[in-house]
């Protein structure tokens, strides 16, 4: 599997393709990382590169995580984050201290990027679960935006005094993890740590992602690839 | 570098050079040669009418052009960078005051014309 990496997402706008069709874009200013700590079977239970993204201010810093990152010979960080590898051997393919940039994701087509998304505050149902909501007319009275029953006297086995656990509801919206998956990787450019995929991302403007070539496409999309 | 800059300067490589197209203003009468494609074949399509509104900056700025087609108003969003708008000419230079002339909406017959420019500030080049 090849590397992953960290950036920062930096803003969206518009991308021209060459049959002059304009697409919306988000540009990620992604790496340099700095490869932080190789992890092996022997060593660590599990085969896996640990790499470092964005200078941390020491002053802020941990002297552990300073120690730490010294080690790969680097200025602490202030994200740390790791990538699995398949076995030994392809972990002891990178090597402390090396450099990510953009460049690993050289002849990828499709990228998952992962970030935190935006918070939305406590919102009703229609917004965070997508119900329905009821007619505006025809006898509604101010229930347009309610969720309805929630079932009565169901519990997980189906009967009982409770309501049903994981129950759709009102509630905290947004401000999690979120991974958008099979995203086309539009522009990379090594030299600027640019990043140019189509279509949003996760998260606020100058938010921290996390991406990582795709595995497996998601399935509209593969059909859609094995088509063309 | 602020994050606006930032976005600019990335997609900097996609805009077209400063004196691509001739200098025009909100007011004029524009013919914008446009690249349509149909089926395999390429066309260039002439769209010819009063510039009512530029919009946008860097690589996202359009223009807005109104015709009148058969009495029924049409107006067409182009962006300016996109590489099938191929050229712009300027038919007639339009006199207008205000940056975006959606008040020609609600004009019809020949309240729609435009003062011509030339006229309008021809006391200017006297002077």
């Amino acid at each position: 599997m090849p590397a992953a990496i960290m950036g920062r997402k930096v803003g969206m706008t518009r991308w021209f393709l060459e049959d002059g069709t304009n697409i919306p874009v988000t540009i990620v200013e992604a790496g340099p990382c700095v490869v932080t700590q190789v992890k092996t079977v022997e060593t660590d239970g599990y085969a896996a590169v640990q790499f470092g993204f964005s200078d941390a201010k020491p002053r802020r810093t941990a002297m552990a995580q300073i120690g730490h990152d010294a080690k790969a010979g680097t200025v602490s960080k202030r994200v740390h984050r790791e990538f699995r590898c398949a076995s030994d051997d392809e972990a002891n393919g990178f090597e402390s201290g090396q450099v990510l940039d953009v460049s690993v994701f050289e002849g990828v087509k499709f990228v998952d990027v992962t970030g935190i998304s935006k918070g939305k505050g406590f919102q009703g149902v229609m917004k965070r679960h997508n119900f329905r909501g009821k007619e505006a007319t025809h006898g509604v009275k101010r229930a347009h935006r309610r969720p309805g029953s929630i079932g009565g006297h169901a519990t997980n086995l189906g009967t009982g005094p409770k309501i049903k656990k994981g129950k759709k509801m009102p509630g905290r919206m947004g401000g999690e993890q979120v991974t958008v998956r099979s995203l086309d990787v539009i522009h990379a450019d090594p030299k600027k740590n640019l990043l140019v995929v189509k279509g949003p991302v996760p998260g606020p403007n100058g938010c921290d992602v996390y991406v990582k070539p795709s595995i497996r496409l998601y399935k509209s999309k593969a059909n859609k690839q094995a088509k063309a | 570098m602020n994050r606006t800059e930032f976005v600019e300067s990335a997609v900097a490589d996609q805009l077209k050079p400063k004196d691509a197209f001739p200098e025009f203003s909100v007011g004029d009468t524009i013919d914008v040669h446009y690249l349509i494609v149909e089926g395999e074949k390429e066309r260039l399509q002439i769209f010819q009418g009063v510039l009512i509104g530029v919009k946008g900056r860097g690589v996202n700025r359009t223009i807005t052009v109104r015709r009148i087609v058969a009495n029924e108003g049409v107006e067409r969003i182009f962006p300016m960078h996109s590489p099938r708008l191929a050229k712009i000419e300027i038919v007639r230079h339009g006199d207008a005051r205000r940056a975006k002339l959606y008040f020609l909406r609600e004009r019809i017959g020949k309240a729609r014309r435009l003062r011509d420019r030339r006229r309008g500030l021809k006391w200017i080049n006297e002077g």
